[in-house]
C-alpha cells in the first residue's frame, strides 16, 4: 500500500489543482505553496512535478532559479534589507552591518534561535525614502537600527 | 468633506495608515461630515504621509503629518486657522505646480479603486476613441505620437503595436513589464497603485489595436501592495465590461492576467520575463526570432513598459499631436523622472523631455538630503552611467544622453553626495551582475565575477594601472559578447566611474604590515 501523502503534499497538490494543473502556472503555484506554508518543502517537489506533467528536474530548476522560493521556512520575523544603490547612498551598508551586528546574524541567514531571517533585497521601490527595509512584507521608509529593532520586537 | 491620506506603499513605508487611523478617529470624535478616502501618493515623499482636505478652494495639504499631529491638523482644517505643517493649496505647491503631469494627471488626486472617480477626472476617454476605430488607426496615432518605450531602449511603441497588428489573426498577446527592478525607480508603482484604472485602460487599447484577446500584466513580487490593488482593479473592470468577452459593449474580447515575478532583476529583461510568465527559469531567449513575431508561447506580442502603456489612453483621447508637442527631438512627450537617493525631496517629476538634470537635482530636488555637495547621479538604473557635476546641464533626452556615454533608462536618478566611494560603487556594479545574471552566456557569467575581483584588487592598490586597464578590457569583452543588456551595460557605470572618478581608484598599495 503506498504511505499516506503528507498534509504538505497534499496541500501542494491542491494547489497544482487550483491552477488548472497548468505548466505555465508554475510561478503561481510556488508562490502560493509557500505563502501558506513558509517554504516549498523538498517533499512536495515530486508530487508538484507529477501533477504538471513535468521532470522533477524542470520544477527543480525553476526553484533554484528565483531568489524568492525557499526550501525551508524563515524564521518568524523576516527582514529584508535594500543594499542597491539609491539605499547605498543613504548609508544602506552600514546600516546592514550594524543591524547584523546587533542582532548575531549574518546576512541571508536565520538567526540560531531560528527567529529572526535577515536578507539582502535590490531595491523595494523606495528609493526616494531611502534606506528601505522590509518587516514581515511591510515597507519601510527612512530604516534605521533603532525603527528596525522596534518592528523586530514588536512582529517577535 | 474628503480627507485624503495615501495608501501608496512609500507613504505607508512611513505611518500613512497610522496616520489615516488618526484621522479617522479625530472626524468620529468631534462628529464631522467628512469622509477619509486613501489616495495614492502625490509623490512628494519627503511630506508623506500628506494629508489633504478638500475646501471651496480647492484642496489644501498638510505634511509630513504623523498620527500625533492629526488632530492639531484636523482643527485647523475644521476652524480654518494657521498651522505649522500647512503647506497651502497642493496645486500650488512648486514640486507639482511646474510638473508636467499628463501620465500622472490623476495620481494621488483620485480614489485609485473608484472607477466612478476614474471616470470623472478624464478616465476611459481614451478607450472609448479607440473602440471606434480600426486597429491600423490606432497603430498610427501611436506611431505619430512618437512615443517610444520607457523600459529603458526607448524602441517607438508604434512600430512594434503596427508589426504585430500585421501578422496574420489567430492568438495574440499583449505583456506589460511591470518588473521595475532599477534602483532609483517607483513610478510603475505609484501607477499600479495610484492609478491602476490608467494601465488597464492602456493595455486595452493595446489589445484592441493589435487585434490580441488575452493580456498578462508581470509584476515584481518585491510589490505585494502593488500585485493586490492591480487584482482589485482587474475585477472592478471585469465587473463594470472593461474587460472581457465584450469589452465596453463593442463585442471585442480582451482578458488580462496579473502574474507574480519571483526575486529575479533579470525577469525585466522583455525574453526572460515571458519564460518566467510561460512558468520557466527567466534564461534569456536569443534574438532573433523578436517577440513581436514569435513571443509568448510562440505568438506575435506586444511587450511593453508600464508608463508606456500608461501614456497612451491620453494620446487616443486628445490625439497625437497634443503628445508630440511636448519635447525635444526625437524624445516626444514626457518622462515621469524619479529623484532618489541622497536627495532633499526625493520624489516623482513628471517633465517634458528636455529637462536639465541640474534643474531636476537643484530646483526639484532641493540638492543632497546630506546637504554636502553633490558629487555624482546614476542615471537610468543600475546598468546607466554615473554622471559628474560637470553634465548636470545635459538636456534629458535619449539621444543627447547617448551621445554623452549615458541613458535615460526608466528615468531614475539616484544622487550621492561626496561621501561616495565610486570604488565600491563600481565593485558593486559587478557584483549585482554576477547576482542577477541568467548564467546563459559568457562573458556576463564569467565577466562579472572576474570584474568585481579586479576591482578588488584595484581597491587594495595591488598593480593598479594593470588591473584597470584589465577591468576596462574584460568591459569591451562584455558589452560586444553579451547575448543581452545585463552584461552588456553593466560597463556603463563601470567606465563612467573609472572615467570621471579616476582619483577614487588611484589607491596606494596597502603596507605589507597591514
Ligand atoms: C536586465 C534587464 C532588465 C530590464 N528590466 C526592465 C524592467 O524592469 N521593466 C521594463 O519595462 N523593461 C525592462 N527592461 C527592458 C525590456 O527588455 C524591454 O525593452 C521593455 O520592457 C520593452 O518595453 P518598452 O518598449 O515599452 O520600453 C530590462 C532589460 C534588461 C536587459
Ligand atoms: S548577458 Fe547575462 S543576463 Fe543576459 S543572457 Fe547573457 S548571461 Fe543572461
Ligand atoms: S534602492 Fe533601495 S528601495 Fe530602491
Ligand atoms: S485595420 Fe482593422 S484591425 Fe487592422
Amino acid at each position: 500500500m503506498p504511505e499516506p501523502a503528507s498534509p504538505q503534499v497534499e496541500h501542494a497538490i491542491a494547489v497544482c489543482a487550483a491552477h488548472g494543473n497548468a505548466a505555465s502556472e508554475l510561478i503561481e503555484i510556488l508562490h502560493d505553496i509557500q505563502d501558506e506554508a513558509g517554504c516549498v518543502a523538498e517533499e512536495t517537489l515530486p508530487a508538484i512535478a507529477k501533477a504538471l506533467n513535468l521532470a522533477r528536474a524542470e520544477v527543480h530548476g525553476v526553484m533554484s532559479f528565483y531568489h524568492d522560493f525557499r526550501r525551508a521556512p524563515a524564521g518568524r520575523v523576516r527582514v529584508q534589507l535594500c543594499r542597491a544603490e539609491s539605499c547605498q547612498s543613504r548609508g544602506a551598508s552600514a546600516l546592514i552591518e550594524d543591524f547584523c551586528a546587533r542582532h548575531d546574524v549574518a546576512l541571508g541567514q536565520t538567526s540560531r534561535d531560528g527567529m529572526l531571517t535577515v536578507e539582502a533585497v535590490y531595491c523595494l521601490g523606495n528609493c526616494a525614502l531611502s534606506p528601505a527595509a522590509m518587516v514581515n512584507g511591510r515597507l519601510v521608509g527612512r530604516a534605521d537600527v533603532a525603527r528596525l529593532d522596534a518592528l523586530v520586537a514588536e512582529a517577535r | 468633506m474628503r480627507i485624503y491620506v495615501p495608501a501608496d506603499s512609500a507613504a505607508l513605508s512611513v505611518g500613512a495608515d497610522e496616520t489615516a487611523a488618526a484621522v479617522d478617529a479625530a472626524i468620529a470624535a468631534r462628529g464631522l461630515d467628512a469622509t477619509l478616502v486613501r489616495n495614492g501618493s502625490r509623490g512628494m515623499f519627503w511630506l508623506e504621509p500628506l494629508v489633504e482636505a478638500e475646501t471651496p478652494a480647492g484642496r489644501i495639504a498638510f505634511g509630513p503629518v504623523t498620527a500625533g499631529d492629526v488632530d492639531s491638523v484636523i482643527g485647523a482644517i475644521v476652524d480654518g486657522t494657521a498651522h505649522p505643517l500647512a503647506l497651502g493649496l497642493t496645486e500650488e505647491i512648486p514640486y507639482l505646480k511646474n510638473q508636467e503631469r499628463l501620465t500622472f494627471e490623476r495620481v494621488g488626486v483620485t480614489d485609485p479603486l473608484s472607477l466612478a472617480d476614474y471616470e470623472a477626472h478624464g478616465g476611459l476617454a481614451g478607450l472609448r476613441a479607440a473602440l471606434g476605430m480600426d486597429g491600423a488607426a490606432i497603430c498610427k496615432e501611436v506611431l505619430d505620437s512618437g512615443l517610444r518605450g520607457r523600459g529603458g531602449a526607448g524602441f517607438p511603441a508604434g512600430i512594434k503595436w503596427k508589426t504585430v497588428h500585421d501578422l496574420p489573426e489567430g492568438q495574440k498577446y499583449i505583456c506589460c513589464n511591470g518588473d521595475e527592478g532599477d534602483s532609483g525607480t517607483f513610478a510603475d508603482r505609484m501607477i499600479f497603485e495610484g492609478d491602476p484604472f490608467l494601465l488597464i485602460e492602456g493595455m486595452v487599447i493595446a489589445g484592441i489595436a493589435v487585434g490580441a484577446t488575452e493580456g498578462y500584466l508581470y509584476i515584481r513580487s518585491e510589490y505585494p501592495r502593488s500585485i493586490e490593488v492591480m487584482k482589485r482593479a482587474v475585477a472592478i473592470m471585469e465587473a463594470a465590461g472593461w474587460l472581457g468577452a465584450n469589452v465596453g459593449g463593442s463585442g471585442r474580447t480582451f482578458w488580462l492576467k496579473v502574474r507574480r515575478g519571483a526575486g529575479a532583476y533579470i525577469c525585466g529583461e522583455e525574453s526572460s520575463m515571458l519564460e518566467s510568465i510561460e512558468g520557466k527559469r527567466g534564461t534569456v531567449r536569443s534574438k532573433p526570432p523578436i517577440p513581436a513575431i514569435s513571443g509568448l508561447f510562440g505568438r506575435p506580442t506586444v511587450i511593453n513598459n508600464v508608463l508606456t502603456l500608461a501614456a497612451v489612453p491620453l494620446i487616443m483621447d486628445k490625439g497625437a499631436q497634443f503628445y508630440r508637442d511636448y519635447g525635444m527631438g526625437r524624445s516626444t512627450g514626457t518622462l515621469p523622472f524619479q529623484l532618489a537617493g541622497n536627495i532633499a525631496r526625493g520624489g516623482l517629476v513628471e517633465k517634458a523631455f528636455g529637462v536639465t538634470l541640474r534643474e531636476l537635482v537643484e530646483d526639484f530636488g532641493g540638492g543632497t538630503a546630506s546637504g554636502r555637495p553633490f558629487r555624482t547621479a546614476q542615471v537610468g538604473g543600475p546598468l546607466g552611467a554615473y554622471v559628474s557635476a560637470g553634465m548636470l546641464d545635459l538636456p534629458m533626452d535619449y539621444e543627447t544622453f547617448a551621445e554623452n556615454g549615458a541613458m535615460v533608462g526608466h528615468g531614475g536618478i539616484v544622487v550621492f553626495d561626496d561621501t561616495v566611494d565610486m570604488g565600491a560603487m563600481a565593485r558593486f556594479a559587478f557584483e549585482f551582475c554576477e547576482i542577477e545574471s541568467c548564467g546563459k552566456c559568457t562573458p556576463c557569467r564569467v565577466g562579472a565575477v572576474r570584474g568585481k575581483e579586479t576591482v578588488e584588487k584595484i581597491l587594495r592598490g595591488e598593480d593598479v594601472a594593470k588591473n584597470v586597464a584589465l577591468v576596462e578590457d574584460l568591459c569591451e569583452v562584455m558589452r560586444d559578447g553579451s547575448l543581452c543588456a545585463m552584461g552588456g551595460l553593466t560597463p556603463m557605470p563601470v567606465l563612467s566611474a573609472l572615467k570621471l572618478f579616476p582619483e577614487d581608484f588611484d589607491r596606494a598599495p596597502k603596507l605589507a604590515a597591514e
